[in-house]
């Protein structure tokens, strides 16, 4: 027996691939999206990954230092050092900042960091690591900043001394590593008028101005103007220690908070990204519904367009059974087109997003199941109305 | 000719005894045929003439298996399908096997090519592929268009397309052809050609033919014609115009 829908799609062919091009545009949207969600899952899990951490510990009843802020004392990183089970510990502050080099902007997370110790960039693309303690920075290649590029973190101005890759933030921002020093100074230092206005007023505060205490206010002011806080301590844990073996002693005798892997992809995944993650199931139900209107519309159009043909052939004894599978073979048919469209479109157009866009082959093989139920059901109308046709639709009268 | 056709018979032809035909009920019940009685032979051509809303359509349906009658007797082929009530239930296989139908327009398939549009109804009685085509292409070469066997049914003339809608009719080898109006859209030339194909073939196939009709250079040619008024059918002698 020969394919009548297969007949019919090589007929009219051109008709074919322009709405299967139609609606594969509409699919490769739609798996565009999902690849944003996976991108941001699996920014969330590459920033956990190349932060080089076993345990973050942070502020107390926080949840940071990606979800929330945190604030610890830089000096607690030594305490933490002496610990049993503790392998190596480093301060690390987090800031999401504009960035300049020139006139341009870039928008990135700016890290301070201890160079070689936990928070460091796992690996270099071109240039080196940081040397010196003040004024290197290493970029992410997303950044768009070029090795010997002078960029610009508030007051100061930066040579970029190496370029890394896939080091971003859980929003999908591309990171600065710089010096810790200089980071904290970026993070918590004033400007310099509210410096001014700061010393005013503590001088003028008689509590500072005791006969007989020299040097008070001299300490209050400095303490006013240097920073010791930073966001978070990273934790590489000795072998033979489990990270919660760590933590345990951690939360009980700092009073610090100390989260695991786990419990960063959960407050990461689960909690940061998860409206995002419904914002985009949202526009997946609706591209789905979208996609199923245009699916029953065109095939319900082409069926109506055949009527006469169809009466033809169940008077001339083609079964309803045989109607309908030509039918649904066209549904299927458009729906195997747009899938490869969408894609390829998908594929093509995924690099160019300026957030990462990750296109899993099971989210394809899932989409094309979809797309392939959503063509069924959206043919049932069309196959209705052709079952529906009386075969004395072809003599008239 | 008149020696080849068979006289109607259990082996073929057709014949109807008081068929009838209401629609609807009660009150608003229409009696479109009131007691048709027909017989045709193996192998012969009548017309079924009768002005509009005379229950032509609505005989032809009945005889086709399209609509149920409400009552009476149709024997097709030496089998009875209808005697009060359908014999078998299969109504599509039973079209498909025992009657051939050519339209007004002959409503080709658009997307086969002129083998396919021929060979589709014995594929879908499951006659294999290739001897389908086989048998298409012999019909077709009877009818003097298998030279256009590959072309798509558009690039026909009008013609062409309705001596190939006549091959699918006769592609299942059926007893019973029956023929709406199949001249209407011709000029006088290609309508009288039509008929030629049609005696020609009911003969050769032995099939018992039916042509509605309204098509005046036609009507002479038949041989007999039943004429439909008020739902009922009266036998005439008609002309017997030759075709050539």
């Amino acid at each position: 027996m020969i394919s009548l829908a297969g007949r019919d799609i090589l007929h009219s062919w051109p008709k074919f691939v322009l709405t299967g091009m139609g609606l594969g545009l509409l699919i490769g949207v739609t798996l565009s999206m999902a690849g944003v969600y996976r991108g941001m899952v699996d920014d969330a899990e590459a920033l956990l990954t190349n932060s080089g951490a076993d345990l973050w510990v942070v502020q107390k009843d926080t949840q940071g230092p990606y979800a929330e802020s945190s604030s610890i004392k830089d000096d607690i990183v030594h305490g933490i050092e002496g610990m049993p089970g503790v392998a190596l510990a480093a301060n690390v502050t987090y800031l999401n900042m504009q960035v300049q080099r020139g006139s341009d902007e870039a928008r990135a997370m700016v890290v301070g960091i201890e160079p070689g110790k936990p928070g460091s960039p796992a690996h270099l693309v071109a240039g080196r690591p940081l040397t010196r303690s003040h004024y290197e920075a290493v970029a992410d290649v997303k950044t768009g900043f070029s090795l010997g590029d002078r960029i610009r973190i508030r007051r100061h101005e930066y040579d970029v001394v190496g370029l890394t890759q896939r080091m971003v933030s859980s929003g999908g921002d591309p990171m600065v590593f710089i010096p810790l020093k200089d980071a904290q100074e970026a993070q918590f230092l004033k400007d310099n008028d509210a410096i001014v206005n700061d010393r005013a007023r503590t001088a003028a505060n008689p509590a500072f101005n005791r006969p007989g205490v020299p040097g008070l206010l001299d300490a209050a002011i400095s303490s006013q103007t240097s920073s010791h806080s930073v966001n978070a301590v990273l934790v590489q844990v000795r072998e033979g220690f489990s990270p919660e073996q760590v933590a345990e002693p951690i939360r009980r005798w700092k009073h610090l908070e100390a989260y695991d892997r786990a419990g960063m992809e959960d407050i990461l995944v689960a909690k940061l990204i998860a409206t995002s993650a419904k914002q985009i199931g949202m526009f997946l139900v609706i591209l789905a519904l979208v996609s199923a209107a245009i699916v029953a519309f065109i095939i319900y159009t082409m069926t109506m367009g055949k009527i006469r043909e169809i009466a033809v052939l169940k008077l001339i004894g083609t079964s309803n059974a045989t109607i309908a599978s030509m039918i649904l073979q066209q549904a299927m048919g458009l729906g195997l087109i747009g899938f490869f469209v969408g894609k390829l479109s998908a594929t093509l157009w995924a690099p160019v997003f300026p957030k990462y866009v990750l296109l899993l082959q099971s989210d394809a093989l899932r989409g094309l199941a979809v797309v392939m139920l959503i063509c069924a059901l959206a043919s049932t109308l069309a196959i209705r109305v052709a079952i529906k046709v009386d075969p004395a639709e072809a003599i008239g009268g | 000719m008149q020696s080849s056709i068979q006289p109607p018979s259990q082996q073929g032809g057709i014949v109807v005894e008081g068929l009838r035909k209401v629609y609807g009920h009660g009150e608003t019940a229409v009696e479109a045929l009131k007691s048709v009685d027909m017989v045709v032979g193996p192998g012969e051509v009548v017309g079924l003439v009768g002005p509009s809303g005379s229950g032509k359509s609505t005989l032809l349906k009945c005889l086709g298996a399209i609509i149920e009658p409400t009552s009476g007797r149709m024997v097709l082929g030496g089998k009875t399908l209808y005697n009060d009530a359908w014999t078998t239930k299969d109504l599509r296989s039973l079209r498909r096997d025992n009657i051939g139908f050519v339209f007004q327009a002959p409503y080709l398939i658009p997307f086969l090519d002129v083998t396919d549009n021929v060979a589709l109804l014995p594929m879908l009685a499951g006659v294999p592929n290739l001897q389908a085509r086989t048998r298409a292409l012999e019909l077709l070469r009877e009818l003097d268009v298998a030279h256009r066997a590959k072309a798509e049914p558009s690039q026909l003339s009008g013609g062409e397309q309705q001596r190939v809608s006549i091959a699918r009719a006769l592609a299942n080898r059926p007893p019973v052809i029956l023929a709406d109006e199949p001249t209407a859209p011709l000029d006088s030339e290609r309508a009288l050609a039509v008929m030629r194909i049609l005696n020609r073939m009911a003969i050769q196939s032995q099939a018992a033919v039916i042509v509605v009709t309204h098509d005046e250079k036609i009507i002479p040619t038949f041989k007999r014609i039943y004429h439909i008024r008020e739902g009922r059918t009266v036998e005439e002698a008609g002309e017997g115009r030759s075709l050539d």
